[in-house]
């Protein structure tokens, strides 16, 4: 059997001396979109970060393809194949959607030349990978003009440049509108059966976690309760009583179901 | 042996009060407005200054001493608390990059001001009274003044400390530090708290002006030696830390003043003058400090800067049908000595020269997002290699690229540092290496000329009338330039645009930031050289001067008229600049203030200059119905 994707192994991480994440471990397998869920303060943001290079763990091992990737800066782990999006959508203002992908492009060579003009290089390149998300026709326009949620498609389209093997999504719907939600995870959905990516992302919206994820994970003051289906999740008593019951609902409000 | 060092000791202490007054207000005001006042130096020089009037006024003894520097500080407190009214607050919205610039055009204003009000000659200051002696310590001497300095300055610390801990008007500063807008909704009132903390912090500085009289006299240099000493400071000690700036004061006085006591001293056969060395020593105090805390001391790391989306103006791709202006501009240059006299083909050469200084300046800081307080660094390195090399003997022809690969080295060397900081601390970083080395160039007499500089460079036979000389130079200017615009549509243009948008968007895709911006920093670092190597054999002499902080701030202001983050735009500037300076020194001798006036005026009115306002004004008449 071959290793997964990615192999989250007992990674665990403190903040003088609260124990934001203890001994979390996971997988996810090519082709296969999971969902890290779990009330705020649950250490979702802290695993993802220690996933996608921010932040360096405690102890805990993170594993790429069976590589041992864990502390690599985010620069490194996208020429690994790990590529993400931001719960605030990342773009670069000052270009129009094609520049964006073009720079996403440019990055591959080692280094960055002076007197090639970079434009017209990977012009059908980056017409192809707009097209992909439904943006082609938004080519010339500037980043900075676009409604949200076109501009997350053309974050997704960056994302998805260099054929990730793994793709990291924070908040991959947060600030979207219901009916655009639906469609831009279908998109992912979609996309991570054909090129067989694997995808976690983290997620408030329980339609878009049920609705999509193949496995969710489900997370609780820094640990790991529950794991499995959609359906199994969402039959678990324990699930239940965090997001519907007990002390965390009245300590921490939000991420209702 | 011992005793040596003791005294030297104590005399770095006397400095590092001094230094922890100015540094001191400088945090104040920083930690509640957020705004690094570059005018610090200039309210320590006011200080001084007024010191001394106030002396000649009610004559000597105590009042004259201790009642000047009293009455000195409280003035500059008035005055910081005018500026802070008039101009200050209207700025404190705006990219941190426009605020120091702001503050430069104050300092330039305040130097004409004291050149107005007390002419061009150090002015003598008084002794204090009673302290004029010195106590003897192991059998060596120290002036009791350094003594009594060596405790006032840790005192008054004490008591700004007190005030900030011990009053109500302390607890609501130590609030708005700590959270501008929750301090806001708390219903303290902003506007007058910030007039009170800047008049504070001007004040300390003006009682440290006036406080350092009886060292050294009043004198025109005062502002902008202290302020990158008192920068260095902030960046070893750590924005905004009040035991950082003390600390820091402490280390760097005394490290410097160690290398005045060490003095000449045989290593290998050679002498080696420590005494020297005072900055260099001072450089690597803080290199130090940099490699193992980017942040400071004491200070903390700060989140990452992101530029304000509004300020990112796009860079379109020229458009190739619209290149017949660019052609036809050529056309007029390459005919302009068959046309005008020879003053304006000099003119002309220095328009080019300063074109390029400025194009550079304008990839690193409009594309790249890096303000730089420091870029005449390079441009005197270019200048100052290329003339060494030709006084030992090489041509021209191998001056000129001597000048361009000794200012590329330059910059590999800063570049180096400058990529681990960013805004205002990186603003600063520049500021003190481009210091050190005019530092470096006004100390080694035997390679450099000292003060006086080096003459009698002039290029070959082939280039020595004007018009040559200008044909050389719009051709190899010229192609720098092109080279410079060419490199933003380029691969590394883009990703140092992506950079400056978004750094962690920008890591996320494998770009090396820092590589990226090193790049650019070496390649501006190396036109700046050419044209200061251009320059230079176009006068025939060069000074220190060319490496001075003002000179730094003409292409900071040549890019800021013509246009941050535009294409032109430091074209355009240099060539208003050149011209505007090139008329109003003749007119009058209170040029500094003209440009001080204009750099406040442009941050605050056209904070995208001239080009981009005009593409602003034209993109709102076509989205217009």
């Amino acid at each position: 059997m071959t290793a997964p994707v990615l192999a989250v192994e007992e990674i665990g991480k403190s903040f003088k001396g609260f124990r934001a994440v203890e001994r979390a471990s996971f997988t996810v397998d090519a082709g296969e979109l999971l969902a890290l869920i779990g009330p705020n303060g649950a250490g979702k943001t802290t695993t993802f970060n220690m996933i996608n290079g921010q932040l360096l763990p405690d102890h805990g091992h993170v594993r790429l393809g069976g590589e041992d990737v864990t502390g690599w800066p985010p620069r490194a782990l996208w020429r690994a194949g790990v590529a993400r999006t931001f719960q605030i959508t990342q773009t670069f203002a000052s270009m129009s959607v094609a520049e964006n992908l073009l720079v996403a492009i440019l990055s591959r060579q080692k280094s960055a030349g002076l007197l090639a003009a970079a434009g017209n290089a990977h012009a059908d390149e980056v017409q192809t990978r707009l097209a992909e998300v439904g943006m082609a026709h938004a080519a010339d326009t500037l980043c900075s003009v676009l409604a949200y949620g076109d501009l997350k498609r053309v974050e997704l389209a960056i994302a998805l440049v260099d054929d990730p093997r793994l793709l990291l999504m924070d908040e991959p719907t947060a600030g979207m509108a219901a009916r655009e939600r639906g469609a831009l995870m279908r998109l992912v959905a979609e996309r991570a059966r054909q090129r067989r990516t694997a995808v976690l992302f983290t997620e408030h919206d329980m339609d878009v976690v049920f609705g999509h994820a193949d496995r969710v994970v489900v997370m609780n003051r820094g640990r790991l309760i529950a794991e499995g289906t959609p359906e199994e999740v969402r039959a678990s008593p324990i699930v239940r009583e965090i997001y519907l019951g007990g002390e965390a609902i009245s300590a921490v409000g939000g991420g209702g179901i | 042996m011992i005793a040596s060092f003791l005294i030297q000791t104590l005399n770095g202490l006397a400095s590092a009060s001094l230094l922890f007054l100015v540094a001191l207000g400088l945090t104040l005001i920083f930690g509640v407005t957020r705004v690094v006042n570059f005018a610090h130096g200039s309210f320590f020089m006011l200080g001084a200054y007024m010191a001394v009037s106030f002396h000649e006024l009610v004559g000597g003894g105590l009042l004259g001493f201790w009642g000047g520097a009293v009455i000195a500080a409280l003035a500059v407190g008035v005055v910081g608390a005018l500026i802070e009214i008039t101009i200050l607050r209207r700025i404190y919205r705006a990219p941190e990059l426009l605020q120091l610039i702001t503050t430069f055009g104050v300092v330039l204003v305040l130097k004409d001001v004291v050149l107005y009000t007390w002419g061009p000659e150090d002015i003598l200051g008084p002794r204090a009274p009673g302290l004029a002696g010195a106590m003897w310590i192991f059998g060596k001497p120290i002036p009791q003044y350094d003594l009594l300095l060596l405790v006032l300055g840790p005192l008054v610390g004490l008591v700004v400390w007190l005030l900030l801990t011990r009053t109500d008007w302390g607890t609501r500063v130590r609030a708005a530090t700590e959270d501008r807008d929750m301090a806001a909704a708390l219903g303290i009132n902003q506007a007058l708290m910030f007039t009170g903390v800047f008049a504070l912090g001007a004040l300390l500085a003006g009682l440290a002006g006036a406080l350092a009289l009886p060292r050294e006299p009043a004198n025109h240099n005062m502002d902008l030696t202290i302020i990158a000493d008192v920068f260095v400071v902030t960046v070893v000690g750590g924005l905004g830390s009040l035991p950082g700036a003390y600390v820091a004061a402490v280390i760097i006085s005394v490290v410097k003043a160690w290398c005045i006591g060490i003095g000449d001293v045989r290593l290998f056969g050679t002498v080696f003058s420590f005494s020297k060395l005072t900055l260099v020593a001072e450089f690597i105090v803080m290199a130090i400090v940099l490699i193992i805390r980017p942040w400071g001391l004491f200070g903390t790391p700060q989140a990452a800067q992101r530029v304000a989306a509004a300020s990112i103006l796009p860079m379109p791709v020229p458009d190739m049908k619209r290149w017949w202006p660019l052609g036809l501009l050529m056309l007029a240059l390459v005919a302009l000595p068959l046309i005008v006299d020879r003053f304006t083909v000099v003119l002309v050469t220095d328009i080019i020269i300063f074109a390029l200084f400025a194009a550079s300046l304008g990839l690193i800081m409009g594309i790249g997002g890096m303000a730089s307080f420091g870029h005449a660094a390079y441009f005197g390195a270019g200048a100052y290699a290329a003339a060494v090399a030709f006084k030992a003997g090489a041509s021209f022809v191998v001056a000129i690229p001597t000048g361009v690969a000794f200012a590329a080295a330059l910059a590999v060397l800063f570049g180096w540092f400058c990529v681990r900081l960013s805004g205002v601390s990186l603003a600063m970083l520049t500021l003190a290496f481009a210091q050190i080395t005019w530092a470096i160039a006004f100390q080694w007499d035997s390679v450099t000329g000292g003060s006086n500089g080096l003459v009698g460079i002039w290029p070959p036979e082939l280039l020595s009338s004007k018009s040559a000389y200008y044909f050389a130079t719009l051709l190899l200017a010229g192609a720098a330039i092109l080279l410079i615009w060419r490199s933003v549509h380029a691969p590394l243009g883009f990703l140092l645009r992506a950079g400056r948008d978004s750094r962690i968007r920008a890591e996320a895709v494998g770009i090396d930031v820092r590589i990226v911006q090193w790049r650019a920093i070496i390649l501006a670092g190396s036109a700046a050289g050419l044209a200061g190597a251009l320059y230079v054999f176009s006068k025939g002499s060069l000074s220190p001067d060319l490496l001075s902080i003002p000179r730094s701030v003409d292409a900071l202001a040549m890019v800021l008229i013509g246009g941050v983050q535009t294409l032109v735009g430091p074209v355009v500037g240099a060539v208003v600049f050149i011209t505007l300076q090139d008329w109003i020194v003749r007119a009058t001798p209170y040029w500094h203030a003209v440009l001080g006036i204009t750099l406040i005026l442009i941050t605050i009115i056209f904070p995208q200059g001239i080009v981009g306002t005009l593409r602003q004004w034209r993109q709102r008449r076509e989205s217009a119905p």
